[in-house]
């Protein structure tokens, strides 16, 4: 067993950045005021201030105008107010129909599920084997009825990063608006909102070494969309609640500290261990495109041997990672994405979600491919299936 | 470290006890299937003189808790009759383990069931069952919901996934909603072939699928 922990699940939560740290702790200690109170004294313009410049920060980081840009707890909250803000905008006056993906993370997918009982209409479009959007489907599954398509700019799970400029054109020609959840994509897969055509966008700090509990949401000028945060004014009257400034404020400078160089960095490592996993240990199959996918992310199954297993075996060793397996999710339902590109229970059985951050190192790489390598010849021999015949079954 | 399993679990997950096939082994029997989750398959050796459980192996395809399982249940069956064998429940599986999480119920269960239908196997294949009942439509419908409907997770008769059972003359005909083509197909004939042919009063059973 290693010294230390390898942690490599970035996509779920990842850690804060010191330097993020200090740019929020003047936030909570000197000046703990709203921005709402800005008329009342000092400290509340000097919050407004900062809340302003982070705004601005922020919106550049799109392309957009300050006034685009609303924070909110999270990526959930902000596929919430972009999803059913619409939908409570237009369901009387223009129509009742919704387009997503069916391989969407659940904050887009429960949304869906939650206005379908409330009369909606949901179209759930299919994907490739690789998680592709069917770009057919979608052009003609919008009708006169539909009023928005929500389609994640890359997978939570598999990394495919979606076309979204051909999936924005259709919505254009169509007229119809367009969200994307942008959650594990933004900042290290660029989108601008001058070059691609999308109207909502979700995005938050958790992901990219910020803290826990600050989001935000791209709204693009004149979107219909109704609030349904109740409150104060905050947020462009689009969400009620006091201002997070100290989160504001970390989420601007965590997404300062993200470089180009350094997502070249996690590209390798992504590129190392999808290369030696498919190279060093037989019957594994890579999930999601080869190429076109998080530059963070790496996604294998494991064939004959079950996920939950494999996470706790790791554990053991020291190795944080995930899995798509029924038996690690608390529904006991298989990953939906891996179903959703066609792959059977079996396929997310054994499926490995790696995610990599700023503080894992190459080295950590080759570490736990020789691990998992041996944690997965032992779940095997102990496998009713992957014997000698399955086995050439499979490589053939 | 912090483990969501007991010591006892954790120990039995990372050394499994008994595990492997037996060679012609007595009575043996799969429960779940590979393509809508975990699987476990029993092996017995049974002493004739005494009906002792002499040897029990394990196959899993599983999570911690369904390996642990089936790790202890061989242990525990090992040395006992069949008879007290088969009493063996989930939950002294589940305390000689030191408790497993309630939501892994359905993981770990396999392992119980299968055991008792490795002894079932066994009582079968020897003439050994004692109550004699006929094949009835109730016993069907008991059997064939131990078959995984791979497309949803669920049993074939929860799923409606049978469209008829019927028997007579020792021929058991089971309808599937399915057509012949489907790549499940062939896995779900197999299953059900395999947990209805060894009824004592059954000499065939064929498996339909829809045109």
């Amino acid at each position: 067993m290693l010294g230390r922990r390898v942690y490599l699940d970035n996509a779920a939560a990842t850690r804060l950045d010191e330097r993020v740290l200090e740019a929020m702790k003047p936030y909570f200690f000197q000046n703990y005021a709203v921005a709402t109170s800005e008329f009342a004294y000092s400290e509340g313009i000097e919050a407004r201030e900062a809340l302003d410049k982070v705004r601005n920060d922020l919106s550049n980081a799109f392309g957009a105008s300050p006034e685009e840009f609303i924070f909110s707890s999270g990526s959930a909250e902000s596929s919430n107010i972009a999803i059913k803000g619409v939908a409570l905008a237009l369901g009387k006056k223009k129509g009742t129909h919704i387009i997503i993906s069916k391989i969407e993370d659940f904050p887009v997918l429960h949304c869906a599920r939650a206005l379908e009982k409330q009369g909606f209409q949901v179209t759930y479009l299919n994907v490739d084997g690789d998680g592709f959007v069917d770009i057919d489907q979608l052009r003609d599954s919008i009708t006169d009825n539909t009023i928005l398509v929500s389609i994640h700019h890359a997978n939570q799970e598999i990394g495919t990063v979606q076309d979204i400029e051909s999936i924005g054109r259709i919505c254009q020609e169509k007229g119809v608006l367009f969200h994307t959840d942008a959650t594990h994509s933004f900042p290290r897969v660029p989108l601008n909102v001058r070059e691609t055509s999308v109207d909502l966008i979700t995005v938050a700090a958790h992901t990219i070494h910020g803290p826990k509990g600050i989001g935000g949401l791209y709204v693009r000028k004149g979107t219909p969309i109704v609030k349904w945060m109740d409150g104060g004014f905050q947020e462009f009257d689009l969400r009620a609640g006091l201002e997070n400034i100290p989160g504001a404020v970390g989420f601007a400078k965590a997404v300062e500290l993200i470089t180009p160089e350094e997502t070249r960095r996690l590209q390798t490592m992504r590129d190392r261990i999808i290369d030696l996993m498919l190279a060093h240990i037989p019957h594994t199959t890579l999930n999601g495109h080869r190429w076109k996918r998080l530059p963070q992310n790496a996604n294998i199954t494991f064939h004959f041997v079950e996920g939950e297993s494999i996470t706790l075996h790791l554990d053991m060793h020291g190795f944080a990672v995930s899995t798509g397996s029924a038996c690690f999710s608390r529904s006991l339902e298989s990953s939906h994405v891996i179903m959703g590109i066609g792959g059977d229970h079996e396929r997310a059985h054994g499926s490995i979600r790696f995610t990599f951050g700023r503080y894992n190192i190459i080295e950590e790489v080759d570490e736990i491919v020789v691990t998992l390598g041996e944690i997965v010849k032992d779940l095997r021999k102990i496998s009713p299936l992957g014997k000698e015949t399955d086995k050439k079954e499979s490589e053939r | 470290m912090k483990f969501p399993y007991s010591e006892k679990v954790l120990e039995h997950f990372r050394h499994p006890r008994n595990v492997g096939k037996i060679e012609n082994a007595d009575g043996k029997a799969t429960e779940g299937s590979p393509a809508c989750g975990d699987m476990v398959s029993v092996y017995i050796k049974v002493d004739p003189e005494t009906m002792t459980i002499s040897d029990a192996k394990f196959e899993s395809y599983g999570c911690a808790s369904n390996i642990a399982t089936g790790s202890i249940i061989t242990e525990l069956a090992k040395g006992r009759t069949l008879d007290e064998a088969k009493k063996i429940t989930w939950k002294e599986a589940s305390e000689a383990l030191g408790g497993l999480p309630k939501i892994k119920a359905h993981c770990s269960v396999l392992a119980v069931e299968g055991l008792r239908s490795a002894i079932q196997n066994y009582e079968e294949r020897h003439g050994l069952i004692k109550e004699k009942e006929p094949t009835t439509l109730a016993v069907v419908r008991r059997r064939l919901k131990k078959v995984m409907n791979p497309l949803a997770g669920l049993d074939v008769m929860r799923t409606n996934l049978v469209r008829d059972i019927q028997i007579g003359d020792g021929v058991i005909r089971v309808e599937v909603d399915l057509p012949v083509s489907h790549q499940f197909a062939p896995a779900i004939k197999e299953e059900i072939t395999e947990k209805l042919e060894t009824l004592w009063d059954i000499r065939e059973v064929i498996v339909e699928f829809a045109e």
